[in-house]
């Protein structure tokens, strides 16, 4: 396996994708270290795709650098790059068998096809599809394809893989068997991946680093444990799991810091905010309820839903509505109208600055 | 372009000066070798063959460099498709053209008229409107547009009502439809005008019946403004119908059971959803049989009689007693007018209004039943038309077989194949003494020769068009669309103008007309290439060139071969339409290269209708017999786009 050296890797040196006016991609900087796997993680329209073709050499780029292995790739097309891509809809030739659409990739370099179809086969058995290689991928279940597709972008070894949503075709059992799959094979392998989904749980489960963009520009990137724990911003709190985002004021002093809103005050626990307004973003499952007696912030409960794993209550108080994380073991569940406090420990809080 | 444009249109970078030097020589090459020889004009040779040979090397050459100065991405695969398809439209389709333009201007001994240039393009004989004021005779433009007109309104509506009773007057009659569909691909056009001539000309079958059993005198009624319309009625028909079914079957049906379920009646469903999604449709048979009309020349040159239109006037201005090429290109000016009109207005209203969407996945459903009694008429109405074409064809069939059915005289003979498709043995091998044989084989040859060049070419186009992004692609897509807008007479007047005289002296041989076939059947190879890449994904490709393959590898490994059912259906189209095709080629067609339809067109003039009708069997049951064999080579050939069973079960 073509085990990058240390001049591997990606870098993006301020790389934007102009349509007219519009900036798809807007001045975007990172890097990918070698036999690491990076997410492009963002909501639909945010430039994480384009970002990604950028990468493989399908789409041009307005201005900046791309770097592949050491090598500036900017100006080089598809096929010169050392990168291999799984698309979405996997692409698979339909008029090819298995063999044929795997050993494609050694063909196009001119490989005698004895030594592509040894290549092949060998990528095949690697990935469990041994003994498929004569059937054309219409008579292949949808996991089937898809390793396929992996297997083919696999052949050529590449400097680096892309994976441009592999799981979107897949149901949602398959989808965490699937994901193990190619993060096992990520690292045993060391292979270095730039990974694309809108999907933030995929995003945490299988990445060493995630690139978090939002409208075109890169919105904070991190370990998958620093994204959760610090969100950057509001956008960041909300999109990454679930938050109750409440706008108040932030009073430090010195050892403790309280954050107030709707005149009622809690202790904090802030790192580097400064006092003035701030923006406080609550985990659901860090919010407890408590007897109404027992806790500063108050409210009534709205709706409780049992969900098996957990019970969503929905508190509505003077922060607004909070949605709380309740054990399912509770019982009884509150009731609607029932009055109730809610309480967190003072560094279960996240305090963003406004 | 040269370097200089090339650096304007900011595509140089590094290392790109040798080639801008080496794009600006073969540029400068080029024109020279073209220029030079249409400065000389009369005075010089002819092109040869190297001339030819240098032509596509410069041509070449000139791509590959654009390309590595940065054009087409650096492809310089896309660059000589490009480079080399619109080259080659500039010549053989704008430069003739525009030529038979500018020789409107001209007067016979070829010197600038400009008086005489707007007598012959403002003249009464073209836009005299007397007719309209119980005058005797309108202007050929004038009758030109009404006939359009007329037709234009009535297939779409016959169309219509065919449509609707195909698609939603229940299964019974399925065959027959189909067989309205495959008709028109395998007839030549003036075969129906035939019919009706024998029909009902004054010594007709149904003429004669009617004066011997109810004393209805004979005349000449069928020459003229009704005989043509009914003629193209009846020959356009089938284009409308395939038009509005398919629409019909692209309607959801899920839209209407949506309608359905609230709780709308059938009459209010067909006509708040299914009528108002058929419309673009609508506009577009309107428009599509109405430049059909304008162009057509099989039909009026055999029944239009004193009703003079533009197509038929061109031909006689040309062919006819008092030559005049200046008339003729003047009159070609106007009809080309109206047929641009109408495709830019099909193309401006038409081109984003279609609400028919294919998407990959098929609804389940079932079509709204139309209302019983509009259902019954329109299933009675399509019985009763389809009859009356059916025994058209019938007539065509059983005319060859006996003395003259024009004059009612049914004794069986076989003279007439005798006559044209005689074969006798002489010197010990057989020989072919038919008077039709040369045009059959020569129509073949032609035909032969320009199906697998029109089906590259066309395909190529579209493969360019959809796939890659180059500056001015746009442009490049009307280059090879708007071809299909000029009416075959105009082509025709054109080629005579233009490729008569050296340096491309063409005419008379057999190159100009395949060269006439591929360009103008190759917009129909371009419109199947774009809809079959469209049910395409992009991501084929995409896959293909991540994996290091070329261009070209993933053209010849990935899309053609997924193009298979397009190629084969550019294929038929173009073999078949250059087996039918008369407008164009009855001008460049001589004695020594002549073609099928010309040849019968003059047996027609000649008044030998038996001899004319018999070979219009043989061209029909010839193509038949064509597609039913590659029908069976290629298991089944889908000429639409879905069947009607897969729109069914959704699949």
């Amino acid at each position: 396996m073509g085990n990058p050296g240390p001049g591997g890797g990606v870098v993006f040196e301020g790389v934007s994708k102009r349509y007219g006016s519009f900036a798809a991609v807007d001045n975007v900087s990172f890097r990918i270290e070698p036999a690491t796997l990076v997410t492009l993680l963002g909501p639909s329209g945010c430039g994480k795709t384009t970002t990604l073709r950028m990468v493989a050499g399908l789409e041009g780029v307005t201005s900046g650098r791309v770097v592949i292995g050491g090598r500036d790739v900017t100006r080089l097309p598809a096929a010169q790059r050392d990168v291999s891509m799984v698309f979405q809809s996997y692409a698979l030739f339909p008029h090819m068998t298995v063999l044929e659409n795997v050993a494609y990739g050694p063909q196009s370099g001119r490989t005698p096809r004895a030594q592509a179809e040894a290549m092949a086969h060998e990528k095949l058995k690697m990935l469990g599809l041994a003994g498929l290689e004569k059937r054309l991928p219409s008579e292949l279940s949808g996991g089937q394809q898809q390793r396929v597709a992996v297997a083919r972008s696999l052949v050529l070894e590449p400097s680096v893989l892309l994976f441009d949503e592999p799981l979107s075709n897949l149901d949602a059992k398959l989808r965490r068997r699937v994901r193990q799959e190619i993060r096992e094979l990520q690292q045993s392998l060391e292979l270095t991946v730039l990974y694309v989904t809108h999907d933030q749980t995929e995003a945490l489960a299988v990445s060493d680093q995630i690139i978090v963009m939002d409208a075109g520009r890169i919105a904070q990137q991190g370990t998958p444990r620093e994204l959760y724990r610090q969100p950057a911003g509001r956008f960041m709190a909300d999109f990454i799991g679930d938050a109750n985002l409440v706008d108040g004021d932030l009073a430090v002093e010195a050892q403790a810091a309280r954050f107030t809103a709707a005149g009622v005050s809690m202790a904090v626990r802030c790192a580097g905010v400064p006092a003035g307004p701030a923006t406080l973003a609550l985990r659901p499952h860090r919010l407890r309820l408590v007897a109404p007696a027992q806790a500063a912030l108050q409210g009534t409960c709205k709706r409780a839903d049992y969900l098996g794993s957990h019970a969503e209550v929905l508190v509505d108080s003077p922060w607004g509505e909070l949605l709380v994380f309740e054990s399912a073991e509770r019982e009884p569940l509150p009731q609607r109208g029932e009055a109730v406090g809610v309480d967190f420990d003072a560094d279960a809080a996240i305090v963003l600055p406004r | 372009m040269t370097g200089s444009t090339a650096a304007a249109l900011g595509l140089h970078r590094a290392g790109a000066a040798p080639h801008a030097a080496l794009a600006a020589a073969c540029a400068a090459a080029l024109l020279g070798l073209l220029g030079g020889g249409f400065v000389a004009g009369t005075a010089a040779s002819a092109f040869g063959p190297w001339h030819y040979a240098a032509l596509l090397g410069l041509t070449l050459l000139f791509a590959r460099s654009v390309a590595r100065c940065g054009a087409f991405v650096g492809d310089v695969t896309v660059s000589a498709i490009v480079v080399t398809i619109a080259g080659l439209l500039l010549l053989f389709v704008f430069y003739p053209v525009g030529r038979s333009l500018v020789a409107a201007l001209h007067d016979k001994e070829g010197n600038v008229a400009l008086s005489l240039a707007a007598e012959r393009l403002l003249s009464s004989d073209i836009w005299g409107l007397g007719c309209f004021g119980g005058g005797t005779t309108c202007g050929v433009a004038i009758n030109s547009v009404v006939l359009a007109t007329i037709v234009g309104l009535g297939t779409t509506l016959l169309g219509l009502v065919l449509a609707l009773a195909a698609q939603r007057g229940g299964q019974r009659f399925s065959a027959l439809y189909r067989l309205m569909a495959v008709l028109p691909i395998v007839t030549p056009p003036f075969v129906i005008a035939l019919a009706l001539v024998v029909l009902f000309g004054r010594t007709g079958v149904v003429t004669t019946t009617l004066n011997e059993w109810f004393d209805i005198p004979r005349t000449r009624w069928i020459y003229g403004l009704t005989g043509v319309t009914l003629a193209q009625l009846l020959t356009f028909t089938p284009i409308a119908f395939m038009i509005l079914s398919g629409a019909l079957a692209a309607v959801s049906p899920s839209l209407e059971e949506a309608a359905q379920t609230l709780r709308a009646s059938r009459a209010r469903v067909f006509r708040t959803v299914t009528w108002p999604l058929l419309r673009p449709a609508l506009a577009n048979s309107f428009l599509l049989a109405f430049v059909e009309s304008l162009a057509d020349f099989g039909n009026p040159v055999v029944l239009a009689g004193n009703y003079e239109v533009l197509s038929t006037k061109i031909f006689f201005a040309v062919a006819g007693a008092q030559h005049e090429p200046g008339r003729a290109a003047a009159l070609a000016t106007v009809l080309l007018a109206f047929t641009l009109l109408a495709f830019w207005l099909q193309q401006r209203w038409l081109g984003r209004a279609s609400y028919v969407t294919v998407s990959g996945k098929g609804d389940a459903g079932v079509p709204a039943p139309l209302p019983t009694g509009l259902r019954r008429f329109c299933v009675g109405f399509a019985m009763a038309w389809i009859v009356f074409t059916l025994a058209c064809y019938a007539v065509i069939l059983v005319g060859g077989f006996v003395k003259d059915v024009g004059r009612g005289d049914m004794t069986p003979v076989v003279t007439h194949f005798a006559e044209g498709f005689g074969l006798a043995w002489q010197d010990g091998r057989p020989t072919f003494t038919g008077s039709a044989w040369d045009s059959f084989f020569t129509t073949i040859e032609v035909a032969a020769i320009a199906a697998p060049l029109t089906a590259i070419v066309g395909l190529l186009s579209a493969y360019v068009i959809t796939r890659q992004q180059f500056v001015g692609r746009r442009a490049f897509e009307f280059l090879t669309l708007v071809a299909f807008a000029i009416p075959g007479t105009v082509i025709g007047v054109a080629y005579i103008v233009a490729f008569n005289v050296p340096p491309l002296e063409l005419t008379g041989g057999l190159a100009i007309l395949i060269l006439c076939f591929v360009f103008r059947n190759m917009p129909v190879g371009v419109r199947a290439g774009i809809a079959a890449l469209a049910q395409i994904d992009k991501s084929l490709d995409e896959a293909s060139s991540t994996l290091r393959a070329s261009t070209w590898r993933t053209l010849t490994k990935v899309v053609l071969p997924l193009l298979k059912p397009a190629i084969v259906a550019t294929l038929i189209f173009s073999f078949t339409h250059a087996m039918t095709a008369v407008s164009a080629v009855i001008f460049l067609a001589t004695a020594k290269y002549n073609l099928a339809t010309v040849y019968i067109i003059g047996r027609v003039e000649a008044g030998e209708y038996p001899l004319a009708i018999a070979y219009s069997t043989v061209l029909i049951v010839f193509m038949l017999a064509v597609l039913l064999l590659v029908q069976a080579a290629t298991g089944s050939v889908k000429l639409g786009r879905r069947s009607q069973a897969e729109l069914i079960t959704g699949h």
